[in-house]
């Protein structure tokens, strides 16, 4: 087979085989009277009941600001005592055994800690987000900016660019590669401690609607929650990808350039 | 000049003099009112209470019940992951044809599977398994598809000229040099199967410290709280550190291979 054929195969068999999977577990399905499984049709059903557009504002609406609030602030956080640890080898040398400590804690063992706090209302659930995403965002930043090039630093230095603008124009987009893979880490994250807050104390949003379902045994809408939070994964992730294709666009090029 | 004639603390001291701060913070604030005692006990009345539990049974019941949970879900994972990913990573058609699948499964978030978890498995150590194994699963295989494609190809086609056949060349070429990849992947496993276990602890109510920690919340105990918190965190920090020095020997063995190569 030629390549060109041999890709177009290939690209063929991406889409079809999870497609494919998805007709098979509808035929295996249909009429099943297995209790927890039931057929796709009736979780389609369901799915289009609660989620088109029924319970948009009542659950998802308050899920995601709640996720995204919390991930904005640990971006933020992040990137600031990220760039003030990576640019001081003494502060970074001084804040290692904490920041080590603090990041093999199991996030959701912090979760009881932050109802004790914060009580059980959006605050918690904003704050054990933050908390957690922070991590990763602080660590990945504090490396970029650690290893950027010291030729670099020292000549925007020489040339006498003020400090703040040696820290926006020469610092950050040299660490943003690693900052992004930082935040993309935290943005799976988010997700998870989103639904895990909600399970444990909510009584709104998507978490606490797949759990409550699942306790009184409404198993189709159990299941289209889960969907839901399937489809919502995969489209952060894929719409994450986008804009970090986007904004390290220059990165991409610079590296192509380089390798000839 | 002024910086140098100031006498500067020595690198080494750092660490400890930071460690020691934040410890006189949390003790003294608290005492003196400006965190309130009730939510932030002084630091050294919490690790006399770590100090108290380390004598008691069933702390250490509940620390053998994470342990548990955590390492059958790993173990399941990995016996999973591993074959599944040579084998996958190995056949370029196959590949191309579940990456798709991989892509969507794998964003998924293993936490939205607790309510299934517990439909299927109750609230027992197979919930927690299940939960802890799935997630872990997809950290795992994808670092290995990485190190499958990753193999030399000379490597490979020396081994095919030598006549190897396609088992023995998956166990003599493909798996040994994708070790360094499945190392990784099993680090990062690791952290995501305690992360799981806890969270099914606190959530279904599995036995082990996160339901150790949720109920020392609910009845009160603010200090055995923050103890059971540090001691799972100390938990996750001997399990890293575990898989860094593993990790740390296979990669020492690994380019010494490739030096003697070339």
């Amino acid at each position: 087979m030629s390549a060109r054929g041999k890709h177009f195969l290939g690209v063929g068999l991406e889409i079809a085989v999870p497609i494919a999977l998805l007709v098979i577990w509808g035929v295996l399905s249909a009429g099943s009277k297995t209790y927890y499984f039931p057929p796709l049709t009736d979780i389609f059903t369901a799915f289009k009941d609660n989620w088109l557009f029924e319970r948009v504002s009542s659950d998802v609406v308050p899920s995601l600001t709640r996720m995204f609030a919390g991930f904005g602030i640990a971006i933020v956080v992040g990137i600031s005592a990220g760039l003030l640890f990576g640019l001081s080898r003494r502060a970074r040398i001084a804040a290692d055994p904490i920041l080590e400590f603090l990041r093999a804690i199991p996030p959701p063992a912090l979760l009881p800690f932050a109802i004790l706090v914060f009580g059980v209302g959006n605050g918690m659930k904003i704050f054990i987000i933050a908390l957690v995403c922070l991590w990763p965002i602080l660590l990945n930043t504090i490396d970029g900016v650690n290893s950027v090039d010291p030729t670099l630093r020292e000549t925007a230095y020489m040339y006498g660019i003020p400090w703040r603008d040696r820290i926006w124009g020469v610092m950050l987009p040299a660490a943003s590669p690693q900052i992004f893979a930082g935040i993309r880490t935290s943005l799976s994250l988010a997700l998870i401690l989103m639904v895990i807050s909600e399970m444990v104390a909510s009584t709104n949003g998507i978490g606490y609607f797949v759990l409550q379902s699942q306790r009184t045994f409404a198993i189709p809408e159990m299941w289209s929650g889960i969907f839901l939070l399937g489809i919502l994964g995969y489209v952060f992730n894929a719409g994450f990808g986008l804009i970090e294709k986007r904004v390290l666009r220059w990165h991409r090029g610079a590296r192509a350039s380089a390798l000839g | 000049m002024a910086a140098s004639a100031r006498p500067r603390l020595p690198d080494w001291l750092l660490p400890w003099l930071s460690v020691l701060g934040v410890l006189v913070l949390f003790d003294v604030l608290p005492r003196i009112g400006v965190l309130p005692e009730a939510h932030f006990p002084p630091i050294s009345k919490t690790l006399g209470t770590l100090f108290d539990q380390l004598s008691v049974s069933e702390f250490w019941n509940a620390v053998g019940d994470t342990v548990q949970g955590w390492a059958l879900g790993l173990l399941v994972a990995a016996a999973l992951a591993i074959p599944l990913g040579i084998l996958i990573g190995s056949s370029g058609l196959l590949y191309r044809s579940v990456r798709g699948v991989i892509e969507f499964l794998r964003p998924i978030p293993s936490v939205a599977l607790i309510p299934l978890a517990i439909l299927i498995y109750g609230s027992g150590i197979k919930s927690v398994v299940f939960l802890a194994a799935f997630a872990a699963f997809w950290q795992l295989i994808v670092q290995v598809l990485y190190g499958v494609q990753d193999v030399d190809p000379v490597a490979t086609d020396t081994a095919r000229s030598f006549g190897l056949s396609r088992p023995q060349r998956l166990l003599r070429v493909t798996l040994p040099s994708s070790v360094p990849y499945i190392a990784t992947g099993l680090r990062l496993a690791s952290a995501v199967s305690l992360i799981l276990t806890v969270t099914a602890e606190l959530v279904i109510g599995s036995s082990g410290l996160g339901k150790e920690i949720s109920q020392a919340r609910s009845g009160g105990d603010v200090q055995l709280m923050y103890a059971l918190i540090i001691a799972t965190g100390v938990l996750g920090l001997v399990l890293n550190l575990v898989f860094v020095q593993a990790e740390r020997r296979v990669l020492r063995w690994h380019p010494s291979q490739r030096r003697a190569a070339t």
